[in-house]
């Protein structure tokens, strides 16, 4: 049983505990040694794939298990509970496989899906660059086209599971037209150079990657040139985001957990710090902004199971206040642990640490904000 | 129908603005990625249609009319033998 309100249905609360009993066995002892080593075992992602995560959007004639997407968001929820680095691998390999699934040709689907659901291969999404972040039209990578190949030439930078993932959903522009290309791990002329010591997600394995002269057949392109942004990133960034709003939905229930154990044990003034009220105060508002994230997550995933246009405000709703709801109950988390909040042996700062990311992958909450606020002018 | 749908929704974007039917709606320079994805879910769902990766032409999009064609080609009964 989950701390705080119950707001899920039956069968959604049973999903949930499956997908939680997955995470507690497989994730939670584990995720404090793999974020002080910067590091995430091949294990953990085969354990992913055996249990049918790694495929959870992958229709199922590619031997995926086409959840519905209130459930892939709870699985988000279960493995950001236990670590937000193997969520993040979790968000950027379902990134990819959507944008297959969704805009691959039928040989590129059969080509990748099977692969992808099975974990034989890992997804990485390649958009951010040293100079376009937020702003993605800026991105320099270019993309020339010669004979039956198209030549690679830039620098992609955070790339989420870089130093491990097998293939890359890379975004550069043919002639100013943003595409989208699938390149595989060890094509010449693709280079890979860890970034370790990141803020948070330590262990996430993130990589910038040097595309020098990268030939790539013609049959790379995903999509067709000139929808790179628009269509393949733009749709599988929605899915990201949703996916961050759940992760984060599982951080904030970590710490909330955390917060409660800690705070009925810690004995100050003959009493344990539960009794204090202003310790009450943090512990009300964690498990109200807790609910809160999971009841926007939810309407998010009903919104998109229906295919409803207002899915995309309400991802865009989802992730803004989760993120920034996850970054201020980890900031507590610490706060009501005190000096063990501070110590690598526990997981408050790890919390901390990786709820301030939730803030800034997928879309800031900056963008967030203003993406929110055109949306709701724009129906005015 | 199809039309009148597609008019409605560029009125949400183009506040002061009424598309002719074959007015080039990219010729505006308001065509940013939001845009467009938001573009390709409404015909989506309105028209009970799936934009596939061939799809992917902006003359499908360029367009009132050229929408209509485009659900209208969609919609097409395939001729079997």
């Amino acid at each position: 049983m989950t701390a705080g309100v119950q707001s899920l249905t039956a069968g959604q609360s049973k999903v949930l505990q499956e997908f939680r009993q997955f995470a507690e066995t497989e994730i939670v002892p584990f995720a404090g040694g793999w974020d002080r080593a910067g590091r995430l075992p091949r294990s953990v992602i085969t354990a992913m794939a055996e249990a049918g995560h790694l495929g959870a959007l992958v229709p199922v004639e590619y031997s995926g298990s086409a959840s519905s997407l209130v459930d892939f968001g709870l699985l988000n929820e279960a493995i950001g509970y236990g670590c937000s680095s193997v969520r993040s691998v979790l968000t950027v390999h379902s990134m990819v496989s959507q944008a297959v699934t969704r805009w691959g040709s039928a040989a590129q689907r059969r080509h990748w899906l099977p692969r992808l659901a099975g974990g034989r291969w890992v997804g990485a999404f390649a958009l951010s660059e040293p100079d376009a972040g937020s702003d993605a039209g800026r991105i320099a990578t270019t993309a020339t086209p010669d004979g039956a190949h198209y030549v690679l030439d830039g620098t992609k930078k955070w790339i989420t599971y870089g130093q491990a993932a097998d293939v890359f959903l890379v975004f550069a522009a043919i002639g100013g037209r943003f595409s989208a290309f699938l390149v595989e791990r060890d094509t010449p002329g693709l280079t890979v150079a860890a970034l370790d010591d990141m803020l948070g997600t330590r262990a996430s394995m993130l990589a910038q990657l040097y595309f020098d002269g990268c030939r790539v057949p013609r049959d790379a392109l995903l999509g067709r040139p000139g929808f790179g942004l628009a269509a393949v990133a733009g749709a599988a960034l929605d899915f990201g985001r949703y996916s961050v709003a759940w992760g984060a939905v599982g951080l904030a229930q970590a710490c909330l957990e955390s917060s409660l154990r800690y705070a009925s044990q810690r004995k100050q003034f003959g009493v344990p710090i539960a009794e204090h009220q202003l310790i009450q105060r943090l512990l009300t508002d964690m498990a109200t902004t807790v609910s809160a994230s999971r009841l926007l997550c939810l309407q998010a995933g009903e919104l998109k199971d229906t295919g409803h246009p207002d899915a995309l405000a309400a991802v865009w709703m989802a992730k803004y206040f989760a993120s920034t709801a996850a970054s201020r109950a980890a900031t507590d988390t610490v706060q009501i642990h005190g000096a063990r909040g501070c110590d690598p042996a526990g997981p408050a700062q790890r919390f901390f640490r990786d709820a301030k990311v939730m803030e800034i992958i997928e879309g800031s909450t900056q963008i967030q904000q203003t993406m929110i606020a055109q949306l709701v002018l724009q129906a005015a | 129908m199809v039309k009148a749908t597609v008019k409605v929704f560029l009125s949400g974007f183009f506040k002061d603005h009424d598309f002719a039917d074959d007015e080039d709606i990219f010729a505006s320079g308001y065509a940013n990625s939001l845009f467009v994805m938001q573009l390709i879910a409404m015909v989506e769902k309105e028209f009970l249609i799936t934009v596939e990766d061939e799809d992917l032409d902006f003359d499908n999009f360029r367009s009132v009319d050229a929408i209509e064609c485009f659900v209208a080609s969609k919609n097409a009964v395939p001729v079997t033998t």
